[in-house]
């Protein structure tokens, strides 16, 4: 029996002026599933997420999460952004952010200090980060940052984690621990992980379907039928070669002169080393 | 003037005693400013609105001038100039480069124009320097209640929308994931900040605003990262600067701003120095 899916897109179309950035899209995401999304920028991917939010809203068609149309605010989902510095202006320990998973969009001044403590316990004991609960969060490193972003995103026990380029900017090690963070919170409470990336090499054993966007178009399956030469092919309308290499993925522009993340975008930080070198993806080679 | 005249002139103990009933109002003015300024304080260091707040008791100022000018009351008249000066950031700076743009805008034009109004007024001259570096003894009943009223509007303010707006202010893309209004917040925050901006030109004048609005917190933020701690600790500070500041002034012939803005600079260098001895690593520049 297949269980109701948690997230559904029936038809969903989003466009900007005249320029569509998907449309037809259908879409069911099933309880403890890994759906990673790629793409080059401006291809949509983080309003992908914002109409699971419903910050943004889709043109033509409909998305419902755990059979309810979309309402802002939902428990049901949860977001893990993207890693971005806390300056020491802001007078919050790990445990105050954490905390504001919880009940941060209630007026008023927190009065329920225990209740809210022991669960902010508890979820940073989820995410391992209870070594470093009474820590300022702008003394802490981006990768400890992110487990802080996890826990509070597991607060409301979502059925669905919304990750928008959780990974970016941090090195390799915490690439790997926070993706094997979310893997594990998502098998164990059952629920779906869309996880928005450039680089799918740090979540693709976790992975189950991959959602392809680019130039307007998409490309839904899973890795083996969507990682291949001809769909990115013909998906970007020119040449791409995607190659193998010690079970990593390796996206490169067909003439062979310059290697690309396997969302087909060129970044500045990756060309560097990698420029000319279509076997290796610059630091994570 | 020597050295011995300028220590006679900032501390004269002489009559302490006969003058202090003299300020009361002065002293229960204060009081309210303190706790004003120590809580709103947080949320300007933590929106990075330092300059903002600078921009709005401008145009603060040039309202304060007019009401002198036109012989309406100098509390409504700041106030009036506040409020505007606030939706106009509220309205058009969402974004802190905008937002410090449209400030530095704002900001001469509003000095100009109260510099004109002082200019057409032809009373006590004290009344024009005050508006700008503030006053001790001018403070009436009427006047006191108004700043009160106001003191209590803004802590009221605050209590109610402490949580979300510290949601917002830390990590505006997850609050509005979790569905805080955060571009509403932030207009009823402009509003807020503009009423106790208002009241705090009343005694230490326009050109100062920011020793109470903004030195106490970030000395606070100095020496704590627990979010309670840190507001009992700016608003500590606050109250030291003002009422430590109108006291000392009582005690010489000079106006009280010297007072307040030197007490809570000291505060600010010795929170400095706490934080250095305590975790030397970090700060070494």
């Amino acid at each position: 029996m297949i269980p109701n899916p948690i997230v559904t897109f029936d038809n969903a179309r989003l466009a900007y002026g005249s320029r569509v950035l998907w449309e037809g899209l259908d879409l069911q995401v099933q309880p403890g599933e890994f759906l990673a999304v790629l793409g080059p920028n401006g291809s949509g991917k983080t309003s992908f997420i914002n109409t699971m939010l419903g910050t943004t809203s889709l043109d033509a068609g409909t998305v419902s999460i755990d059979g309810a149309p979309v309402r802002r605010g939902s428990d049901s989902v949860g977001l893990i952004p993207q890693q971005r510095p806390f300056g020491d202006n802001v007078p919050l320990r790990a445990r105050d952010l954490v905390a504001l998973g919880i009940d941060g969009t209630k007026p008023g001044i927190r009065l329920a200090r225990r209740a809210v403590s022991a669960k902010v316990d508890e979820l940073l004991e989820l995410v391992g980060a209870s070594g470093y609960a009474n820590r300022a969060v702008s003394d802490l490193s981006g990768g400890e940052q992110q487990r802080l972003r996890a826990a509070q995103a597991l607060a409301g026990n979502p059925k669905v984690l919304l990750c928008d380029e959780p990974l970016l900017s941090l090195d390799l090690h915490h690439q790997q621990a926070i993706s094997e963070v979310i893997h594990h919170q998502a098998v164990q409470r059952g629920s779906a992980v869309i996880f928005v990336t450039h680089e799918i090499n740090p979540i693709l054993p976790y992975v189950d379907r991959v959602l392809y966007l680019a130039e307007g178009r998409f490309h839904l399956g899973s890795v083996d039928e969507v990682m291949r030469t001809e769909v990115l092919s013909e998906l970007y309308g020119a040449p791409v070669q995607v190659l193998r290499v010690n079970g990593r993925i390796v996206v490169v522009s067909g003439d062979g002169n310059r290697a690309l993340p396997p969302d087909g975008h060129d970044h500045a930080e990756d060309a560097g080393p990698a420029a000319g070198t279509p076997n290796t993806t610059g630091k994570r080679a | 003037m020597d050295f011995a005249d300028l220590i006679e002139k900032a501390f004269n103990f002489q009559d302490y005693a006969l003058l202090l009933p003299l300020v009361s109002n002065s002293l229960i003015a204060g009081a309210a400013l303190g706790v004003v300024g120590g809580l709103i304080g947080i949320f300007i260091m933590m929106r990075d609105m330092a300059f903002a707040v600078h921009g709005i008791a401008e145009l603060s100022f040039a309202g304060a001038a007019f009401a002198l000018l036109i012989g309406a009351d100098v509390v409504t008249g700041s106030v009036f100039g506040s409020l505007i000066a606030a939706l106009i950031l509220g309205m058009l700076g969402t974004r802190a480069r905008d937002r410090n743009s449209i400030t530095g805008v704002l900001m001469p034009f509003g000095l100009g124009l109260g510099i004109l109004f002082l200019s057409l007024y032809e009373g006590r001259s004290a009344n024009k320097f005050g508006l700008l570096t503030g006053q001790i003894v001018a403070v009436d009943d009427v006047q006191l209640g108004g700043m009160l009223v106001l003191s209590a509007v803004v802590v009221l303010a605050l209590a109610l929308i402490w949580r979300p707006l510290t949601f917002a202010s830390a990590d505006p893309v997850v609050a509005n994931a979790r569905g805080v209004r955060t571009s509403g917040l932030s207009i009823i925050f402009m509003m807020v900040l503009a009423l106790a901006v208002a009241v705090t030109i009343q005694v230490v004048g326009a050109l100062l605003v920011l020793a109470l609005l903004i030195t106490p917190a970030a000395a606070a933020m100095r020496v704590s990262s627990t979010p309670v701690l840190t507001v009992i600790l700016s608003v500590v500070f606050a109250e030291l600067a003002v009422v430590g500041g109108i006291l000392l002034a009582l005690a010489g012939s000079l106006p009280i701003s010297p007072y307040v803005t030197t007490i809570s600079f000291v505060i600010y260098l010795v929170c400095r120095a706490i934080e250095a001895v305590r975790s030397p690593r970090r700060h070494q520049v």
